[in-house]
């Protein structure tokens, strides 16, 4: 007991004991967080019209930004998997960093199910014993397998940050099938986000069973990027070293997981344009538009264009090799994928409507808003994990030491 | 302490009670899982409440499903001049939001009005019609800037339009609905003599059911649906026309207030041409049965599985 509370004061201590450069980058986030809770007051009052949301697109930016975030949490499996099953050195050192961008995504994930919902309020609802709780609905499954990814995640990392804090060995007992079963937890939930919109035939956008393996494969390509770039700046903030073998490891997978995802891409391209049937409308309206309608054209094209393009750079050894350039295809791969699983993929389910209706979508304000906000919430969190992590895995922070101040 | 709980009962016997009353349906069960005196309480608040807000004496009715009753729908596509009359008729019977700003206004039924001629002869070279005609000549892989398969915004000087037919859709009330299936708090389901319902108080606006329904029968209330005191129609049930609240999704129900009691639905009521037909399919005497036993009958997407007691049929 005395040893928890001394873990929780020394790591807060440590977490808020920072330069100005730390307290300017919490600061500006804690602006979004404000507009973002003022936003969210405005959906709750004025409702969901505040949004650029109709009844014909009844989801966009925030269902598109869930998705994605699932597929950033399910990604930090791709330093786990190495580190526990390959016992990969480098990634071994930095696993625990994954398991809390995993933790952070998750709960962006959870704040965008709120931000998207009509009557948040009514949540409870599909809590049992309160509430009721489905098992047809997809939506159901999702809620479950993310709120047990997230916990997994808060077992794993924070058990294994607490043992080096006191100095306990692991008990690797329990501890190593946990950490497998969080493995295939992750793929699990951007499996069933894939059904989620995948199980509707009546959007014959999402309706194929290519779905799971793209999320799959983009969640893998986008995860891995955002990864390598918060190595990047940790090695540069912070005396951790993020050991080169394990950034050249996840560039890899980056790359591999991202040609899978562009192929998969023009699969679906060619199998829906060849035929051309009525179901190809809503990719049709994302590359060319439909009746004169060209909302989503310019989206299309610059994700491809950043996807195929950051592919071809990661083979480039001046980029793969340089880890000042790095960032550049990194950036690339990650704002792609973004675009494609977000305004290419959620948004054109919903056009034409399934009556055959061509409307567009215009987010507003104050979806805009709700999103940056909901990511520097994201990060704000991402950053007190993080930092806290280090500090335990430097030694900064031990139990019976003296909190050692932050660099 | 005593003071505090002094101001804690005043607040609560404040003027506003619909305050009160909209706290007491904030912790109310799914409607199906209560016992009939919750239902009945329920009901209750609910009257009172919009008695209050709309100024009039508001009833909610909560008449069960009846034994050896399933209801059936028949529309004959050949009759509908495309009036619209069943849509503005729906609007006002089920209390639907009418506002003027973008999302507030909402209707159940579409007609969608198709371009007839669709194929005739000097239309064959004008390229590729999206979603229709026959590609014969012409820069085929061009739209030919058809706008839908269907319109429903039209506005004619008169109908019948000559170069036009007219396809009425609203819920279909599927046997199999995809909508009750994906639904995570079942806050929608179909009701023992057919109709697909919502309990309004227990739906969680995830829009999940909007996702799944082929036939875009579902709508979002995006704010308080706009009302007008004098318009609402205070003959309300509790899975049907009752006023909705911001956030929930709702469609029609078939007129649960009406059907319940033995009256057609108001668009059956009001259509001017007797296109829209009513009735029981169990009883081999109704008109509905008589329908499909002996007229050309189809049902709308029946590709998807769905088993919509909505049919179509024509002479």
């Amino acid at each position: 007991m005395q040893q928890l509370t001394s873990f929780a004061t020394d790591y807060t201590r440590y977490v808020l004991n920072g330069g100005a450069k730390f307290y300017a980058w919490m600061g500006s986030l804690t602006v979004l967080i404000v507009g973002m809770m003022y936003v969210f007051y405005l959906q709750n009052t004025d409702g969901l019209i505040v949004t650029g949301m109709t009844s014909q697109i009844s989801d966009g930016l925030y269902l598109a930004n869930l998705v994605f975030l699932v597929g950033v949490a399910a990604g930090a499996v791709t330093i786990v998997f190495p580190a526990y099953v390959y016992h990969h050195e480098g990634m071994h050192k930095v696993a625990v960093l994954g398991e809390m961008l995993a933790i952070s995504a998750v709960i962006m994930v959870m704040v965008f199910v709120f931000a998207h919902m009509g009557r948040p309020d009514r949540l409870w609802h599909m809590i049992p014993p309160w509430g009721i709780y489905s098992f047809s609905s997809m939506l159901g499954w999702d809620v479950l397998v993310l709120n047990g990814y997230l916990i997994l995640n808060f077992i794993c990392g924070f058990y294994y940050l607490w043992c080096k804090y006191t100095g306990n060995p692991i008990n690797k007992k329990w501890f190593i099938p946990l950490v497998y079963v969080a493995i295939a937890w992750a793929l699990s939930i951007h499996t069933v986000t894939a059904f989620l919109m995948a199980n509707n035939p009546a959007r014959p956008m999402w309706f194929h069973s290519m779905m799971p393996i793209r999320f799959i494969a983009t969640a893998f390509a986008a995860g891995p990027a955002l990864i390598i770039l918060i190595f990047l700046v940790i090695r540069k903030n912070t005396k951790f070293w993020v050991d080169d073998s394990a950034i050249k490891l996840l560039t890899t997978i980056v790359q591999f997981c991202l040609g899978i995802a562009i192929f998969l891409t023009l699969s679906e391209v060619v199998v829906e344009l060849y035929a051309r049937t009525e179901h190809a409308n809503g990719l049709y309206y994302l590359m060319f538009g439909l009746h004169g309608l060209t909302g989503l054209v310019p989206w299309f094209w610059s994700s491809l264009v950043l996807m195929v393009g950051a592919f071809v750079m990661f083979f480039m050894p001046t980029f793969r090799n340089d880890f000042n350039k790095l960032q550049i295809p990194c950036v690339m791969a990650f704002a792609g994928i973004w675009i494609e699983k977000g305004m290419g993929l959620i948004v054109p389910g919903y056009i034409p409507s399934p009556i055959g209706e061509v409307t567009e979508y215009h987010p507003s304000f104050v979806e805009w808003l709700m999103v940056l906000g909901i990511w520097a919430f994201g990060f704000f969190i991402l950053t007190i994990l993080l930092k806290g992590a280090i500090g335990i895995m430097l030694g900064d922070i031990k139990y019976g030491g003296q909190a050692v101040a932050a660099k | 302490m005593s003071s505090l709980m002094g101001t804690a009962a005043l607040m609560v016997q404040s003027d506003d009670a619909a305050a009160a009353v909209e706290w007491a349906e904030h912790f109310q069960k799914n409607y199906r899982l209560m016992t009939d005196v919750e239902k009945a309480e329920a009901r209750a608040r609910l009257e009172r409440r919009y008695s209050a807000e709309y100024g009039k004496k508001v009833t909610v009715d909560g008449t069960e499903a009846q034994a050896g009753v399933l209801m059936g729908y028949a529309l004959n596509v050949r009759k509908c001049i495309g009036c619209r009359r069943c849509v503005h008729a729906c609007v006002e019977e089920n209390n639907q939001s009418r506002g003027t700003r973008p999302g507030e206004k909402i209707e159940w039924i579409q007609v969608l009005r198709m371009e007839r001629g669709e194929f005739s002869k000097d239309k064959m070279n004008q390229g590729y019609p999206e979603g229709l005609g026959i590609q014969v000549g012409g820069n085929a892989y061009t739209p030919a800037g058809q706008v839908l398969e269907g319109q429903y915004h039209y506005n004619p000087e008169a109908v019948p339009e000559k170069d036009a037919t007219y396809m009425p859709i609203a819920c279909m009330q599927c046997e199999k609905p995809p909508c009750v299936k994906v639904c995570p708090v079942r806050t929608t389901y179909r009701e023992a003599d057919g109709p697909v319902v919502i309990d309004y108080n227990w739906c969680i606006g995830c829009k999940m059911c909007m996702n799944a329904c082929p036939y875009w029968a579902r709508r979002f209330n995006l704010t308080t649906p706009v009302l007008p005191k004098e318009e609402m129609n205070p003959v309300t049930h509790y899975l049907g026309n009752r006023p909705r609240m911001r956030g929930v999704v709702e469609k029609c129900h078939w007129c649960l207030q009406r059907t319940r009691h033995d009256r057609y639905p108001a668009c059956v009521e009001v259509c001017p041409v007797g296109a829209r037909k009513f009735g029981n399919l169990l009883d081999p005497e109704s008109e509905v049965s008589k329908i499909l036993e002996r007229k050309n009958v189809f049902r709308l997407k029946a590709e998807f599985n769905t088993f919509p007691k909505f049919f179509y049929f024509y002479d």
